[in-house]
Formats: C-alpha cells, structure tokens, sequence
C-alpha cells in the first residue's frame, strides 16, 4: 500500500485529497464539477481508477460521472432511473399516499469484485443495479414492492435509501437502510427483501414492534464479521449479531445518541465510531465540542476523541455518508462537516488534523487505500 | 436545418461546449424536435432539460425566443419562424432561485 485517495462531495463540487502512507502532507484537487452538488462518489475496490460520482440538482436533476483514471478525468454514463413497473404510491409526511418519484441518488456501491457492477440507493426509496459502468440502470423491484413499501414514509431528507452494504462472504447478500422505513435484508441478490428492524425502539412510533418505519441514519460492518452490524439511528446506536435478526442498543455513555454517521475500525472489527450531535432541531455537537466517540468493545463503553478537534464554539453538522476509514496498518479515520471542514486522524482516533479548512457544506467523503 | 441554441452555463460545462451551439433539425421546428436534437449530438444532456419518460421539461428549466417565454406553449407547436431562419436562438433557462 503506498497512500490513500480522499473523495469529498460537496454542496458545489467535488475534491480529492491525496497524501502518502504516512498522511502527513496532502494535494488537494477540485472542485471538480464546480458549482454542482455531488451527493456521494465512491470508487471500485476491484479497481481503485475507477471512481462513479453521483450530482443532483432541482434545476437538471440527476446526472452520473465516472472516472477510468482515479478522477483525473471524468466521463458522464448513464442518468435514466426508471422504476420497474407500476409505481404505487408510499405514504407522505402526512399519511397521505404520495406517488413513488424518482429525485436523486444518494449513495453507490460498487461490487467488491467487478468494476463494472455498481448499485445507487435512491430517492424515492429503490436499489438500482448497473452491470456495465453505469450505463444503464435496472431497478431491484423487490425492495420497493415489498408488501410494507405502502407504509414506508420519508424522514426530513426524504424517502432515500442512503445505505447500502455488500457482504464480502456471500455475494448474495446485500443490507440497505432507508429513512424512514428502516433496515432490510436480501439473501438472494436483490429478489425478496426481508425488513431487519426487531429489536429497534423509536419514540414516534406507537407501536414498539414496528417492523418499518424507523429512522435509520447510517449501517455498517466490518469485512471479517459481516453478521454484526453496527447502526446509528435517529436515537440510538444498535448492534446485531445474527445480520439484523435481533438488534440491541449499545448507546452507553453517549452524551447524545442521535448522529448519523458510524464506521467500523479497518483491523478491529469490535472498535466503533459515531460522532453524536444534538437532536431533534438543533443538529450540532453537544456543548458546542467536536468530539468523535470510539467504542474498542463493540458499543456501550465510548471514550471522546479531541485531540486536534474544535473544542468550543463549534456548531457543524456530519452527515451519513461524511465519515470513512482507510485500511492502512494504522487505520485512518476520516469525517468532514458541513461547514467545509475535513479532519482525518492516522492513529486510529487517537489525534487529529484539518486536511481543509474550507470547502463547501460536505457531503460524503470516502477513502481509497491504494 | 440548422438551429441555434443557448444552454444555460452548467449544460454547457456538462457538453463541453460554449454558450452558443447550433443543433440539425429534421422537419418541423419546434421544442419538443429541438430538444430531439440536443439529445441528439449531446447525450449527455439527456434527462436534464426534460424528463426521460414523460418528456416533460423539468421544473425549474425554461424556454425562451426573442425575450418571448414560450414555456407553457404546446411542445409541438411550431417555433417562431426567426428561429427556423436562424436569426434568433432558442434559449434554455435555468430559473433563478435560491435567493
């Protein structure tokens, strides 16, 4: 391994930060698509020069690029997300049936082993699959048209599915999350989708067994243990052991339990991270203190990470896609704001650094270990 | 025949192209045959002017000729004919908004 590739979606742009092993220094590159919201980019494990970018705007709606040289250069590919079949109706903010319509993507995977399989998670709420590069895009309509999709209903930044996690050990499963309906789970390449929410507790709902309706933020998972899932929800930070069979809160000592991202340590699949914020309206970090809160046991017990990090008056926002690690032998983590900072520390949490002071409202950022 | 048109600045970056581009037309003028055409020679601008199911131009784009907004006049509706001639471009106009 010789460094790492930062991406970085922004409100008006993307840039990629570079640095070498040692992450020290750092190039920084952009705004590429300047002016343009760019949701998520994210590159191909099977191929590191292959990068897709998802841009969305309300004047010209979706547009997908895709980089052959690690963002050096950029191609536009395909941009038509046609739901497949009759589009039935999920219901609105106000429990009226609202028409599924497509509005943006807001998240892609790429498969782990061919550069040219890449899913999108989408607002309104559907898994997309392309098989060429991003060409075209066929819907997995099993997910949207399961016999709960008629209940499902949007969280404040509407119906998106916003996570989507490949297991490494079985290439027909697949987890995604979608606010506000929940977390689901396929065992059969996208076909049938089973909701995975038992366990989970939400003060809105008056039903304690919901099985949707949820607020997912954000799941994830470590490679070598793809059964235990780590969530942050809307409250709560939940573990699961069985691949959401039952889950569990390890919120602990949080000082809030509300945030949206969380990420798992590259070598320690038992050590976490969340950044928690203060919730419903205010939506920044408690005390006005950046504090990153690691867990090494696997939830309950979170130790504040500060070293490096604003520690008064700050008032900044992480959202979901906005926190990734890399897979060098000391694990990077990486998380960037909504008031344009990026901080990355080298040691696993333990110091931090500002790559960029500046940039645009984050959006995502992702790591590439090269 | 040959049309003139005016993309707004981002539809210019997205085709790599300057302000001013001219599209070839076959048959009848009008919007829905002039966007036809920028479909055409520039795919990458598919979905972006209009919806690519309904055809529909998107919310917050517009259609002008001669200072005149022709947006909400019928798609097959013949253009102006100092469009045709080529003396006046059709223009595409992202709203303003946003404050």
């Amino acid at each position: 391994m010789s460094g790492v590739r930062v991406l970085v979606g922004t409100r008006k742009g993307a840039f990629i930060l570079t640095s070498d092993e040692a992450r020290e220094d750092w190039e920084i590159s952009g705004p590429h698509f300047p002016g343009m919201e760019i949701f998520h980019l994210k590159g191909s494990p099977a191929n590191p020069n292959r990068i897709y970018a998802s841009q969305a705007s309300d004047w010209f709606g979706q547009i997908m690029h895709r980089s052959d040289d690690g963002g050096l250069t950029w191609e536009t590919v395909g941009n038509e997300f046609a739901y497949d079949g009759a589009t039935e109706t999920h219901q609105w903010y106000d429990g009226t049936p609202h028409p599924w319509d497509f509005k943006r993507v807001w998240h892609l995977e790429p498969s782990l082993h061919d550069p040219a399989t890449v899913y999108a998670g989408v607002e309104d709420a559907a898994l997309f699959k392309s098989v060429d590069g991003g060409q075209t895009w066929n819907e997995l309509k099993g997910l949207r048209t399961h016999s709960t999709g008629n209940t499902w209903q949007p969280g404040a930044g509407g119906l998106c599915l916003h996570s989507i996690l490949l297991d490494p050990t079985n290439e027909n499963r697949i987890f995604v999350a979608i606010s506000a309906a929940g977390a689901f789970r396929t065992d059969d390449g996208g076909e049938t989708w089973t909701p995975i929410n038992k366990g989970l507790r939400s003060e809105y709902i008056p039903d304690e067994d919901a099985e949707v309706g949820h607020c997912v933020h954000n799941i994830t998972l470590h490679p070598s243990k793809p059964e235990t899932l780590f969530m942050q929800k809307h409250w709560d930070v939940m573990r699961t052991d069985n691949a959401g069979d039952q889950w569990h809160e390890v919120s602990g000592n949080l000082p809030s339990d509300f945030g949206f991202p969380i990420v798992v340590h590259a070598h320690e699949p038992e050590t976490i991270y969340v950044v928690p914020i203060l919730s419903d309206s205010y939506h920044y970090p408690p005390e006005g203190k950046l504090r990153v809160y690691r867990s090494r046991n696997g939830g309950n017990e979170w130790e504040a990470l500060t070293a490096g990090l604003p520690q008064e008056n700050c008032y900044v926002n992480i959202l979901r896609d906005a926190m990734s690690i890399d897979r060098l032998e000391s694990c990077g983590i990486y998380f960037g704001t909504t008031g344009g900072q990026v901080y990355a520390s080298a040691d696993s949490g333990d110091t931090w650094q500002t790559l960029v002071h500046d940039l645009p409202a984050v959006m995502s950022v992702e790591v590439q270990t090269l | 025949m040959k049309i003139r048109v005016i993309l707004p600045s981002h539809l210019q970056n997205l085709a790599r192209v300057g302000k001013d581009i001219e599209v070839d037309v076959d048959g009848d003028v009008t919007q829905r045959s002039v966007v036809d055409a920028i479909e055409r020679a520039y795919p990458m601008l598919r979905g972006t002017i209009r919806d690519h199911q309904t055809k529909k131009r998107r919310p917050m784009v517009r259609f002008f000729v001669s200072e005149q907004d022709l947006s909400h006049v019928p798609l097959d509706a013949p253009l102006p004919d100092e469009v045709v001639r080529g003396e006046e471009p059709f223009w595409i106009v992202g709203a303003i908004a946003g404050g």
